[in-house]
């Protein structure tokens, strides 16, 4: 996929190689007459890292929730592994972004892993030595072993998160949704469970599709970026997208992209309303904006 | 028997009919409001439970002015006000509340209506004292059976739904995402809600329901960290209450003022209270907030 804004689902005939684990076609979403997503398309490959960058309020969430089935798109479509997505569908694994239990709740770490094995089933589970074994494996892949008999409620973000994702990764899936499971956390914690997931994807070859309004914190992990601005996005690697004439476009106005130690900071061009200033990727405290 | 166990145990304690119902149907409810219960505390639902519980007195003092056993009069008008409060929409916990609100008010003024019948035209005088209040020794033998056959069918909804109802209570989009119809499953526990309560409004008291619903459950949610666990841990301390507060209702008859007895229901509701005090001491000596 190339480095262009929003364009239609590509017509150029049947894709060579390996199926997609994730193609999202041409998808649009309105909310009460907003118009939160527009066409827009991309496609993931199995074991990628995928960073889903936007600022808040640029469709990131509408846009997992229509790839999750939870969300009906006006138009477009969604293809897992090759097929149209189902409610049920064990291929994706899912950490949301709002996750909130009171420290009260007799719910112990290692109790909502267990909970991804099969909590759509009926009845109560049989204890079984297989299923304990394997809830210890994936928090030990983790690395919560540490507080797997705390409740959920008192851990920190950090903890929660690994959790979340060890609840989300015991189904085996083969494409891990995250939405903004960053935001919350300090630049160390955050660092973790970065480093975490980008080994996980590579020993549990599962595709990962993270949800930021950073990519600073990304940056050294992701295969690829899909950047939406204005319901629209543009997909590839960073190098491709994250660039001035890209996402001027994808913005509908002049922005200009510039590299400080290691970092990158889309800023509003000269001249422009500041309209943008929810827009930037990274803006560190007292950097001169333009 | 000595005349230790004789001071405990009164004369005819094990033999007299009354208690044997008030036992059975007592264990039976504390069971059933335990299990749900866990749930309705996780999921912050107690303004619901209470709010069927006093709709079950609506429906329990309208039986009283029709006649017929208020066990059906209880449970009818409490699933009615589950299916109401369902059908004006639940999506948010505000939305949730209001909608409990508006049935809950309906549902009084009835019930001020029927109770008011009850005393002036039907000459039901304890009607108000025993809907509101209840009394586990008034219950009649013949409504065992269909008391235990409502419970195990509450009872039988929660173990059914527990893995799904659990998820959806931790997160609803975590559930939804794996394909938990989670709207479907929130009804589905508010049936059992709606049974359960109804079934404790009928034996304790519409007034007293919710402390039979939330207590215990409160309790085990000190005492345990584990859902499973926190359902069992309910259910004991529930029974336990219901036990010790029928035995020490019973001794009553014979504390002051004499030949009159304490109600029951003051003794279990005061039992469950204590435990929930207590949990409370355990938990902070835990080091647990």
């Amino acid at each position: 996929m190339s480095g262009t804004a929003a364009t239609p689902p590509t017509a150029a005939g049947a894709p060579a190689g390996p199926t997609p684990i994730l193609s999202v076609e041409g998808i649009s979403v309105q909310l009460s007459g907003r118009q939160i997503l527009d066409q827009v398309s991309f496609a993931i490959e199995p074991g990628e890292f995928t960073g889903l960058i936007g600022s808040n309020g640029a469709g990131k969430t509408t846009l997992l929730r229509v790839i999750l089935g939870l969300q009906e798109p006006s138009a477009g479509r969604v293809l897992v592994a090759g097929r149209p997505r189902s409610r049920r569908n064990p291929l994706i694994g899912y950490v949301p972004q709002k996750f909130q239990l009171d420290p009260d709740m007799p719910l112990r770490a290692r109790d909502l892993v267990s909970l991804g094995v099969d909590s759509n089933k009926l009845g109560i589970p049989r204890p079984s030595r297989a299923r304990k074994q394997l809830v210890a494996e994936m928090l030990d892949a983790v690395d919560a072993s540490s507080f797997a008999d705390a409740r959920v409620g008192t851990l920190s973000g950090g903890e929660q998160q690994r959790v979340l994702i060890a609840h989300a990764l015991i189904g085996r899936p083969r494409l891990l949704l995250l939405d903004e499971p960053l935001a919350n956390l300090d630049l160390r914690s955050a660092g973790e469970v970065v480093a975490l997931l980008s080994g996980i994807v590579k020993r549990l070859e599962v595709a990962v599709l993270i949800s930021a309004h950073e990519i600073n914190a990304l940056l050294g992990a992701m295969d690829r970026v899909v950047y939406l601005a204005a319901g629209r996005a543009a997909s590839g690697t960073t190098e491709e997208v994250v660039r001035a004439d890209v996402l001027s476009k994808l913005y509908g106005h002049h922005v200009d992209v510039l590299r400080v130690h290691g970092r990158l900071l889309v800023v509003a061009g000269a001249g422009e309303d500041s309209d943008l200033a929810g827009h930037e990727v990274a803006f560190p405290a007292g950097e001169p904006r333009a | 028997m000595s005349d230790a166990v004789k001071a405990v145990f009164e004369t005819g304690f094990f033999t007299d009919q009354p208690v044997h119902v008030a036992l059975a149907v007592g264990t039976v409810v504390a069971v059933i409001t335990a299990a749900v219960g866990v749930f309705t505390v996780m999921r912050g639902q107690s303004f619901a439970g209470e709010a069927l519980g006093d709709l079950g007195a609506t429906g329990g003092s309208a039986a009283f002015l029709l006649d017929v056993g208020p066990l059906w009069g209880f449970t009818l008008m409490s699933l009615a006000g589950a299916a109401a409060m369902e059908l004006i929409g639940i999506e948010r916990p505000r939305g949730r509340d209001l909608a409990t609100g508006i049935v809950l008010g309906a549902g009084l003024g009835l019930a001020a209506l029927f109770l008011y019948l009850d005393t002036t035209y039907h000459n039901t005088t304890g009607a108000t004292i025993t809907v509101l209040f209840g009394s586990l020794f008034a219950i009649s033998s013949s409504t065992i059976v269909p008391v235990a056959a409502l419970g195990a069918a509450a009872l039988a909804i929660v173990l059914m739904l527990y893995r799904p109802l659990l998820l959806s209570t931790v997160n609803a989009d975590m559930a939804a995402a794996r394909g938990v119809p989670v709207r479907l499953v929130g009804a589905g526990y508010m049936l059992a809600l709606a049974l359960a309560v109804a079934l404790a409004a009928m034996t304790i008291g519409a007034i007293l329901s919710t402390a039979l619903l939330i207590g215990p459950a409160a309790t085990a949610l000190r005492l345990t960290a584990r859902p499973g666990r926190a359902m069992l841990v309910a259910a004991l301390i529930g029974i336990a209450a219901v036990w010790l507060g029928v035995l020490l209702a019973y001794d009553s008859y014979y504390w002051p003022p004499a030949q009159h007895g304490w109600p029951v229901s003051f003794f279990v509701v005061t039992l469950i209270f204590l435990s929930y005090v207590a949990s409370g001491l355990v938990a902070r000596r835990r080091g647990r907030s």
